[in-house]
């Protein structure tokens, strides 16, 4: 490993009027418009909802809440910034400085979700459970050890297994309170933090296809085995990480799914395969309707809870309504 | 059923098509090239830019396409890629298009599709 300090050499005045990769100026639109701050959220109305939580219920949610601001501080503060010397175009610099201040309120967020539900004796309870939990440490080193080391494309598929697979042990619970009617406002903001997280794994991995596509075979195969073996590595420790978690709650089997599901689609934002078939990857159905009110083709009609229920009305359609 | 599909540059959906290997067409990606026009009936494959407002959900390339009339009479039915991630705007755009253009949406998929997604959308295009 190595400590010296790597910045960008040979800086030039960055021109948005000459784009290179229309990617970078596409993303750069999406992340920018889809800004955010948690104070927006009006968390304080979950306190009533956190007080029906068991015990135990509250102490995996704390943890998992932990367990992610370990990650969004580990991606803001050194795996976005690592990305900058070695990006393709100007543009895509600027999209990294912009992917690590968001992480940074990613992890300022969770603080905001604490001090609103607990005290400041559990949040240091919390925060040293995450400095000793063995699974965690764990998975923050194999990330690190790659973001500090001395090759841009397997930094990159690290970045991207971050962004796209390690977080959704995490954002399991909150999901799976709001499907049963708990802290919605709390999976509210969570949801922003998901969609945010998509587009980022979406570009780091198009970054590396774009490195792929110029590489020869043998350079090709030797990231592909590394990829696969990468996300081996890291699925196992997650089932630990899981059972950790969510053995109290009877909750792990449907956790490892989601891990599957988004392990899945990690690969193909790389531009690999999926890996797990359909039978490992069966996400239990409220989970996808509280994570996509959209994809849930059997939505309750009649609750008029889910976001997706609009009132629809029909009007035909001019020439002039494409001209959007 | 022929298939017309806009891919960007990070081409997922158009390795969809190549998995489901059926006659396609291509909306031009740059605005320099040659438009598109269709002359038989044919299903519409569309990734979502989704996230945040409903706006801009829908392509600009594919918008163009659908603007020509003629191109628009012989649309049949939309699939849209995307990603459950962005939640409310999950393939959205395959909603606006279906509604606009008053036909089914008849599937939808996330990013390059899994082997089962290939094998339904399959099926789905030779019974149409």
């Amino acid at each position: 490993m190595t400590n010296n300090l790597t910045l960008l050499r040979g800086v030039q005045a960055i021109n948005w009027n000459r784009i290179t990769d229309q990617v970078d100026s596409d993303v750069w639109d999406r992340l920018t418009s889809n800004f955010w701050l948690p104070e927006k959220v009006p968390l304080s109305n979950d306190v009533p909802s956190w007080r029906t939580l068991k015990p135990h219920e509250q102490l995996m949610t704390t943890r998992v809440f932990t367990g992610l601001t370990m990650l969004d501080t580990i991606q803001g503060t050194v795996g976005a910034v690592s990305l900058i010397p070695d990006a393709r175009t100007p543009h895509e610099e600027a999209v990294y400085t912009n992917i690590a201040f968001m992480e940074s309120v990613h992890a300022k967020s969770y603080s905001s979700i604490f001090s609103t539900l607990i005290s400041t004796t559990e949040i240091d309870d919390a925060f040293r459970w995450s400095e000793e939990n063995e699974y965690l440490q764990r998975k923050a080193q194999i990330i690190l050890d790659f973001y500090y080391g001395d090759d841009p494309e397997k930094r990159k598929v690290a970045s991207t297994m971050l962004e796209s697979f390690l977080f959704y042990s995490g954002f399991y619970a909150p999901m799976y309170w709001s499907s049963r009617a708990k802290l919605t406002n709390t999976a509210d903001l969570i949801r922003l933090i998901i969609r945010d997280e998509a587009v980022h794994g979406y570009y780091i991995g198009y970054k590396l296809q774009r490195a792929l596509a110029e590489a020869d075979q043998s350079r090709r195969d030797e990231l592909k085995d590394y990829t696969f073996e990468l996300l081996y590595e890291l699925y196992d420790n997650e089932e630990s990480y899981t059972e950790d978690l969510y053995d109290p709650l009877g909750l792990t089997e449907d956790v490892k799914m989601f891990l599957r599901y988004n392990a899945n689609k990690a690969l193909m934002n790389l531009g690999y395969e999926a890996l797990f078939p359909k039978d490992a990857v069966a996400v239990s159905p409220a989970i996808l309707a509280a994570l996509s009110p959209n994809a849930d083709e059997n939505h309750d009609f009649f609750s008029g809870s889910g976001s997706s229920y609009v009132m629809g009305k029909a009007v035909n359609t001019e020439d002039e309504d494409w001209d959007f | 059923m022929r298939v017309v599909y806009f891919s960007s540059a990070s081409e997922n959906t158009h390795r969809f098509i190549q998995k489901l290997g059926v006659d396609a067409d291509r909306i031009p990606l740059h605005p320099s090239e040659e438009p598109l026009a269709v002359s038989q009936p044919y299903v519409l494959v569309v990734p979502t830019y989704g996230g945040g407002s409903t706006g801009g959900a829908v392509p600009k390339q594919v918008i163009r396409f659908l603007n020509d009339p003629d191109n628009r009479s012989l649309i049949r039915g939309v699939i849209s890629a995307g990603n459950t991630n962005f939640g409310e705007a999950y393939c959205l755009a395959g909603d606006i298009v279906a509604a606009k253009c008053h036909v089914p949406l008849l599937d939808r998929f996330e990013l390059l599709g899994t082997p089962d997604d290939v094998e339904r959308v399959r099926e789905r295009l030779s019974h149409p």
